[in-house]
């Protein structure tokens, strides 16, 4: 079977930045694929190449089979994008949005109805098809938007940090709304920079760091190489940090991470709370003073410092990833 | 490399989607009330201060203050509406719309196209109200009804002419306030030309300007039509000179802003 995205060599510079450095990527459809990775990773620069938005100083970048540069309108043909800003129009009703696109998919007025009244039914939105946008919730503009992505019934659906933004109420439902597209048989490809969406949605998950793809698989099969969990300590004196930090390391799959700031000392580990144990009465040995111990799940940028052994690039928001909001799990 | 089998894909036509396209474009003029206001008044409340602001200071000549300086007027205001779609723009791109659109199976230029048909026809609004605004301060037709509908179909092919340089200033401006910077440059090109005072009145720099350029003779040319042989005689040459001088300008401004505005959106 054709891939849904088959990437060779792919570059793209902005000015002096480079986006996208030799991109290797193979995804088969009729699958989530996530792409996990920090703001200005080139996210959101892949995304705008397949959506043939923009195109590739070098290599190729095929979509089922289509140049992306070569065969535009066969590629716009088969996918259907939603961005992280809902493209859609205040001052037209729901409806009238996805007829535009719709009617622009080359649909007759009757048929474009029809279509939008389907979408409008399997997002939920049927209550409030007939208001203005601008009277929209940002989860119903967020689902609208999605909803204008499937008007042209894409093979492949483009979700560029869908659910960057919203709350966790309207996260879930969009979540929802995706796997019934994905039951649907339609493929997804997925931009975000929180783990747990790509745990939550994807079968493969690709993390891209500096325009270059570090790590492919599903997500089981990167938690196993990046350590399950991570520890970490809230010490009440900073003088204890070092201390600390050696014998967190001892247990973990990498060095542990100290911040002095706020005097928290991380570690990724293999197992879960065996580790945790085992570093407890060594910690109480040495007589130092906890705040707190947690064990949880890592974050992405932990996933990375694990997977590349640098940490994420601050996010200095080159012209294609804007910085997420406040409190974003990475930045 | 072997590929699914070729689909011919869907695609909506250059005309379809520019329609629906502008449809959108129109349905957020007419239901955004401050934009239908400005287009409205704005018009009208300059017609009113230059009509009788200057009518009694500027000497009158054959057409009287009133007839000379109405085509004048109503042609500028129209030009300078345009200046919206430089903004617009800047806007439909923030707001993504740009690449909703850029990734549809649509002739790129259409988005463009679209602008420049909603916002013609939000301006001809704004020339329906400006025109019954003029005979309520005063101006007469001199020639006859048909010349007058001729002048006011001009009237909106010069502005559609212009739109497109603002739509090209709106492509390269980074955001609102630099579309609006860049569009505003054009107001004062404006003024030098035979809009207020005949150009003769001009000192030399400044006559070598205004008697050569786009706004001058799409200016004379409604000047022309409407104030009949009387505006002939003062002017020096027959309507249909100035007519045809207009429309060259009006078909190079649209070749040339067209083609720079279409590449530029094309390159992303």
């Amino acid at each position: 079977m054709t891939p849904m995205i088959q990437a060779s060599g792919v570059v793209k510079r902005f000015g002096a930045t480079t986006a996208l450095d030799g991109l290797e990527l193979v995804a088969d459809q009729g699958q989530v694929l996530a792409v996990l990775g920090p703001n200005g990773a080139g996210k959101t620069t892949l995304v705008r190449l397949i959506a043939t938005l923009t195109r590739p100083d070098a290599g190729t970048l095929r979509v089922f089979g289509h140049d992306v540069a070569r065969q535009p309108l066969a590629v716009q043909a088969s996918i259907g994008l939603a961005g992280q800003f809902a493209a859609v129009e205040a001052t037209m009703t729901g409806r009238e949005n996805l007829e535009m696109v719709a009617r622009l998919f080359g649909q007759d007025r009757a048929t474009a109805r029809a279509t939008s009244t389907g979408v409008l039914a399997q997002l939920g939105l049927v209550e409030v098809a007939d208001r203005l946008v601008r009277t929209y919730s940002g989860g119903m503009r967020r689902k609208l938007d999605l909803g204008a992505s499937l008007v042209g019934t894409p093979r492949l659906l483009l979700l560029d940090e869908p659910t960057t933004g919203l709350d966790p109420a309207s996260r879930l439902e969009l979540w929802d709304a995706i796997r019934r597209l994905v039951g649907q048989g339609t493929s997804v490809l997925l931009t975000t920079q929180y783990l747990e969406e790509a745990d939550r949605l994807a079968d493969q998950i690709v993390i891209i760091d500096r325009g270059r793809a570090i790590a492919h698989g599903t997500p089981a099969e990167l938690k196993q190489r990046t350590g399950h969990n991570v520890i970490e300590v809230r010490l009440r004196d900073r003088g204890a940090l070092a201390q600390v930090a050696q014998a967190l390391t001892q247990v973990g799959s990498g060095p542990a991470q100290l911040d002095e700031a706020t005097r928290r000392v991380t570690v990724v580990v293999a197992g879960g709370t065996n580790q945790l144990t085992r570093v407890l009465p060594a910690l109480e040995r040495r007589a130092i003073a906890l705040e707190e111990v947690a064990l949880r799940q890592p974050r992405l940028d932990e996933v990375f410092l694990a997977l590349t052994g640098h940490p994420p690039p601050q996010p200095e928001a080159p012209a294609d990833d804007p910085v997420g909001p406040a409190g974003a799990p990475v930045g | 490399m072997a590929s699914v089998a070729v689909v011919a894909p869907r695609r909506a036509s250059l005309t379809a989607s520019t329609a629906v396209i502008a449809g959108r474009n129109l349905r957020k003029f007419w239901r955004t009330p401050q934009l239908v206001w400005t287009t409205t008044v704005q018009g009208v409340l300059f017609l009113v201060i230059f009509r009788y602001l200057f009518g009694g200071a500027i000497g009158a000549g054959p057409l009287g203050y009133v007839g000379f300086v109405v085509p004048g007027i109503v042609t500028t205001m129209l030009i300078w509406q345009g200046m919206g779609a430089a903004l617009n723009i800047t806007e439909d791109r923030a707001q993504g719309l740009f690449d909703r659109l850029r990734s549809l199976p649509i002739p790129r230029s259409a988005v463009l196209a679209g602008r420049a048909v909603a916002d013609t026809a939000t301006q001809s609004w704004g020339l329906l109200v400006m025109t019954a605004a003029s005979f309520a301060v005063g101006f007469r037709l001199q020639g006859g009804i048909g010349a007058a509908l001729l002048a006011l179909a001009l009237v909106l092919v010069f502005s559609f002419a212009f739109e497109w340089v603002f739509i090209a200033a709106g492509l390269f401006a980074g955001n609102a306030q630099a579309a609006q910077g860049l569009a505003f440059v054009l107001v004062p090109f404006t003024f030098v030309s035979s809009a207020y005072v005949p150009v003769s009145s001009m000192p030399d720099g400044l006559r070598a300007v205004a008697a050569h350029q786009p706004v001058t003779s799409m200016i004379e040319a409604v000047r022309a039509l409407t104030g009949g042989p009387a505006a002939e005689a003062l002017l020096g040459h027959p309507a249909s000179y100035y007519v045809a001088r207009s429309l060259a300008w009006s078909a190079a401004l649209v070749l040339v802003f067209a083609s720079i505005a279409v590449a530029r959106y094309r390159r992303g």
